[in-house]
């Protein structure tokens, strides 16, 4: 079972099974997005701040 | 033997929708590449290690770094879904604009003007309430219902102090009184997949807003309009979002090229991702 550590507020967090990397992940506990890096080992970052031109 | 056609896939975060379109080509036992844009680089005397695909999706999160990548792409010779000129057609509201008027389809008056003194006069000239939109943009961010003269000297002189060069544009189209929703058609190929309502409460409809989506059946008149819409943009794969106007019917209000369909999907329950990734593969055959 993966589970990582948010890097805002350190709650852990156990990534599903389908996850895959680049995936955008919502800490349960402070709500911030979290980027998939890796996954063995599993792995997170802050995701980048939406930008003016994202989106469809 | 005829050669394996091989994918790849241009992306940026992996939303739902690029699980799907994944998920899609690995169920296909298609041969492809997920290709982050954060990571990968051009080089512009070398479009070999490109020139092995036989077609790129381009799912780029970024509409600037999706769109000079299809353009480097095409210089090479790569096939892409969509070409740059669909990219460039589609996510520049103006030129959407220019181009459906081209066509003579029918949109919501606009006007556009480059100080905020002409954008006041043309403005004045269409009348209020109007809405003022940047010409790049999505997800409803930045859009200004402007309802009164007090409203617009204030957002155009905003924009002018604290926007971009891009946002000296002024785009402005008149309101419409929409009855509480929108609808967005989803078009591959010149056929027109499902359609869905965007229901919401505020004048701003997109469901990246809360906008709720509710079945729209497809009517020939819808399947008429989507269609020539998508054609005056170059064809593809589309999503194509409809206004309706009290008298005027059918307005088209913007095309997307690299649509998320998160919501459409599951309530249409047609494989919208498998039809993408069906597109991309007849492209990539024509081409092979």
């Amino acid at each position: 079972m993966n589970t990582v550590s948010c890097t805002e507020c350190a709650a852990g967090i156990t990534l599903a099974e389908n996850t895959e990397v680049g995936e955008i992940i919502v800490c349960p506990d402070c709500g911030v997005d979290l980027e998939v890096t890796s996954l063995s080992p599993a792995a997170i970052q802050l995701a980048p701040m939406e930008q003016e031109d994202w989106g469809e | 033997m005829q050669r394996r056609l091989k994918i790849g896939v241009l992306y940026s975060r992996v939303r739902v929708e690029e699980k799907w379109i994944f998920a899609a080509l690995e169920k296909r036992g298609i041969d492809y590449d997920r290709l982050d844009d954060r990571a990968v680089h051009f080089d512009l005397e070398n479009p070999a290690p490109w020139r092995s695909y036989d077609a790129i999706l381009e799912r780029s999160i970024s509409y600037t770094s999706g769109l000079y990548a299809l353009r480097i792409l095409n210089a090479f010779g790569v096939t892409t879904v969509n070409t740059a000129a669909v990219a460039d057609a589609c996510g520049d509201k103006l030129t959407t604009s220019t181009l459906l008027a081209k066509a003579g389809l029918p949109q919501p008056r606009n006007v556009v003007a480059f100080t905020p003194e002409s954008a006041l006069a043309a403005l004045e000239e269409l009348g209020y309430p109007a809405v003022v939109k940047p010409v790049v943009g999505s997800w409803g961010r930045l859009l200004a219902k402007i309802n009164d003269r007090d409203a617009a000297e204030a957002i155009f002189e905003h924009k002018a102090t604290l926007g971009s060069t891009q946002h000296q544009v002024f785009y402005v189209q008149e309101f419409i009184n929409k009855p509480g929703r929108d609808i967005r058609a989803i078009v591959i190929g010149g056929r027109v997949l499902t359609a869905m309502y965007r229901k919401s409460e505020h004048w701003i409809t997109n469901t990246a807003r809360g906008g709720e989506g509710e079945l729209c059946p497809v009517t020939p008149e819808i399947e008429s309009i989507c269609l020539r819409s998508a054609q005056a943009m170059g064809g593809g794969v589309l999503a194509i979002d409809l206004v309706e106007h009290p008298e005027r019917g059918y307005l088209i209000n913007e095309v997307n090229h690299t649509m998320e369909f998160h919501t459409m999907q599951p309530l249409s329950g047609i494989d919208v991702a498998g039809e993408i990734v069906e597109y991309a593969m007849s492209v990539a055959k024509e081409k092979a």
